[in-house]
């Protein structure tokens, strides 16, 4: 019986001479949302991207929906799906032209095409511009679109990068409405943010610092044993305690950077 | 390799191309305007050659002689010079490219070529090369007259472009140039586009094959490389009338290889720019030493040994070697396959190292 999503033991990444990820050890339950939050360059996309099968682990070992990483990468790639902030997109196709595509990469069942197609358009709401240009859309419409693309498989893990950097503030609440809509109907959600506010709506959090966890648990115990009522004070104990100076220059790269993309 | 996948990738790439009406036009009218353009332009054939004549001999001989020069068609009489002032600023103001001086005594040694002067400009050595053909061969034919045909010289034929006409030179050449440029720019715009917005990520993450992406790039690329090919090949033979007088089929067959050459620098010119702006840049930085050097406008004979180097690895120079044989000469197989070869061989390189950079980004 495979009770866990996303089960990472001892995993590692180098690039050269650079330890990115320098051994993590992750379980992801099945359902809800989790969140990997760390500053920028902690090694959280070199994660992500071994766990989507896209980056062979140097080091450590894991498995993704009772799959083994690296062996069975081309098994994991048909089951989850990934969106990043930069949403891939074709600009020149139109939104069914988009999810057409994506639905013959992910070879869906010729009898399931159509219904899902249908599925993806009503989540996301984009039926009535599934004839436009993508290039046409607005930020917040391609948002919604890539996030449908990468539904159209029916993935049962959905791993979103960092999927709401550069997106207004109410685009952003709407999009993790449907989110959670999504979730309800029993999928894995993976997010990287470094935005709190978005976190303290997670199920559970882990917080990576250095290509290392610092912490992991559910949002709620995290907040329960360090005495604090929200996850950005948490975050803040957590890596004063691991590294005051290196911490503090980060985080206010981090502050400073979302108040750029504020503005 | 499943073949839904393929035919995805195979529908998205042609979206592209016919969506984009800048590279749309380039496909369709590309071979046109440059065979219309190149066709005419890159001529270095010489006729009507604005000349003054200065006849200081005056006689029915010396007339005769000046006829006999404007009957060719090479030479126009723009002036009729009465002193060598006239002509020297003629000269400097371009009006002329020729002066042509009949000495007084020439009527009375009718036929000695010593006392007729032929003034070229040399400005453009092309043509002055060509006026100073011309006034040779014109030189001689008055000789043969005045001396009942004893004339000493070489006797020279020109075979298989026997009027030495430019275009029967450049028309091939210019099939051969349409079809790498066009190739090599849009294959290589094709993955750096993917690259610069970001879909190249997803298609790493999507259970897709880089064989799948890889011939779903390709072919579309084949074909409209072929197309043009065509389309080319047939304003050289129909429109400009320079016929093949080889095998159609070798041509053809030769022509597809190269398109596949040409995909293959395109890819890995995709391969390596990380924007479409750089792939431009190093599309023109392949496209103009080929011009240069493959032999497409200045024989690579001439050349000094170090350039003629490089032009042996441009693959463009194989192709018009082929092309050029095979319209102008009817060369089969046999007398191609050092040529064959080695554009074989380029091309079996430049896929190969295309190919494998080609994996290591879809990792």
């Amino acid at each position: 019986m495979m009770e866990n999503a996303i089960e990472l033991v001892g995993l590692k990444k180098s690039f050269g001479e650079i330890e990115a990820v320098k051994g993590i050890d992750l379980i992801v339950p099945k359902g809800g949302i989790y969140g990997l939050i760390g500053p920028n360059g902690a090694g959280k996309s070199t994660t992500i991207k071994m766990i989507c099968g896209v980056l062979e682990p140097s080091g450590g070992e894991g498995r993704v929906l009772g799959l083994e990483m690296g062996a069975e990468s081309e098994k994991i790639k048909e089951k989850i799906g990934y969106m990043s902030q930069k949403f891939s997109l074709y600009e020149d196709l139109t939104v069914s032209e988009n999810i057409e595509f994506y639905s013959e990469i992910y070879t869906i069942d010729l009898e399931k095409k159509k219904e899902r197609t249908d599925e993806v358009l009503r989540i996301s709401g984009l039926g009535d511009r599934k004839h436009q240009l993508v290039g046409n859309l607005s930020g917040g419409w391609k948002q919604k679109l890539a996030l449908s693309c990468c539904l159209i498989h029916k993935p049962e893990i959905l791993i979103l990068d960092e999927p709401t950097a550069g997106v207004d503030p109410v685009s952003r609440r709407l999009f993790w409405k449907m989110i959670y809509e999504i979730v309800e109907e029993g999928i894995t959600v993976l997010a990287t943010t470094h935005y709190m506010d978005e976190a303290e709506g997670f199920d559970s959090a882990a917080f990576i610092m250095d290509g290392r966890i610092i912490a992991a648990d559910t949002t709620e115990a995290l907040m329960k044993k360090n005495n604090v009522d929200n996850l950005e004070d948490v975050f803040i104990k957590y890596a004063i305690d691991s590294d005051e100076e290196t911490f503090e220059k980060e985080y206010k790269m981090m502050k400073r950077r979302i108040s750029d993309e504020m503005a | 390799m499943k073949w839904r996948r393929l035919r995805a990738v195979l529908k998205k790439e042609f979206i592209h191309v016919f969506r984009d009406k800048a590279s749309l036009f380039m496909v369709l009218m590309m071979p046109v305007v440059f065979m219309m353009l190149f066709g005419y332009a890159v001529n270095t054939d010489v006729d009507n050659i604005p000349t003054a004549v200065l006849d200081m001999d005056k006689t029915e001989a010396s007339r005769e002689l000046i006829l006999n020069f404007q009957n060719t068609g090479f030479f126009r009489m723009e002036i009729y010079a009465d002193n060598m002032e006239t002509i020297d600023k003629a000269f400097e103001n371009n009006d002329i490219n020729a002066g042509l001086i009949i000495l007084p005594s020439y009527s009375s040694e009718a036929g000695n070529m010593e006392k007729v002067e032929l003034i070229i400009d040399g400005t453009d050595p092309n043509t002055a090369r060509s006026v100073l053909q011309y006034g040779n061969a014109i030189g001689l034919s008055v000789v043969m007259n005045g001396n009942g045909g004893s004339v000493e010289g070489l006797n020279t034929q020109v075979w298989y472009n026997p009027n030495m006409e430019s275009k029967r030179f450049t028309i091939p050449g210019l099939i051969g140039l349409i079809m790498q440029n066009i190739t090599v720019m849009l294959t290589a715009f094709s993955l750096v586009r993917e690259k610069e917005r970001g879909t190249i990520e997803l298609l790493a993450i999507a259970p897709l094959k880089s064989s799948e992406l890889i011939l779903g790039k390709m072919v579309p690329y084949i074909i409209i490389g072929f197309i043009d090919f065509i389309v080319a090949l047939g304003i050289g033979v129909l429109w400009f009338g320079v016929a093949v007088e080889g095998s159609l089929l070798l041509m053809v067959a030769t022509g597809l290889g190269f398109v596949i050459c040409s995909l293959s620098i395109g890819m890995l010119i995709s391969t390596v720019a990380e924007s479409q702006l750089e792939a431009m840049q190093m599309t023109i930085l392949i496209i103009l030493p080929s011009v240069l050097l493959s032999g497409f406008v200045f024989p690579l004979e001439s050349m000094p040994v170090f350039i003629r180097t490089i032009s042996r690895i441009i693959p463009l120079t194989y192709f018009l070697e082929i092309l050029r044989s095979i319209m102008l000469k009817g060369a089969g197989f046999g007398g191609l396959y050092q040529e064959i070869i080695s554009m074989a061989g380029l091309t079996a390189l430049l896929l190969s190292v295309a190919i494998k950079r080609f994996k290591q980004i879809m990792q």
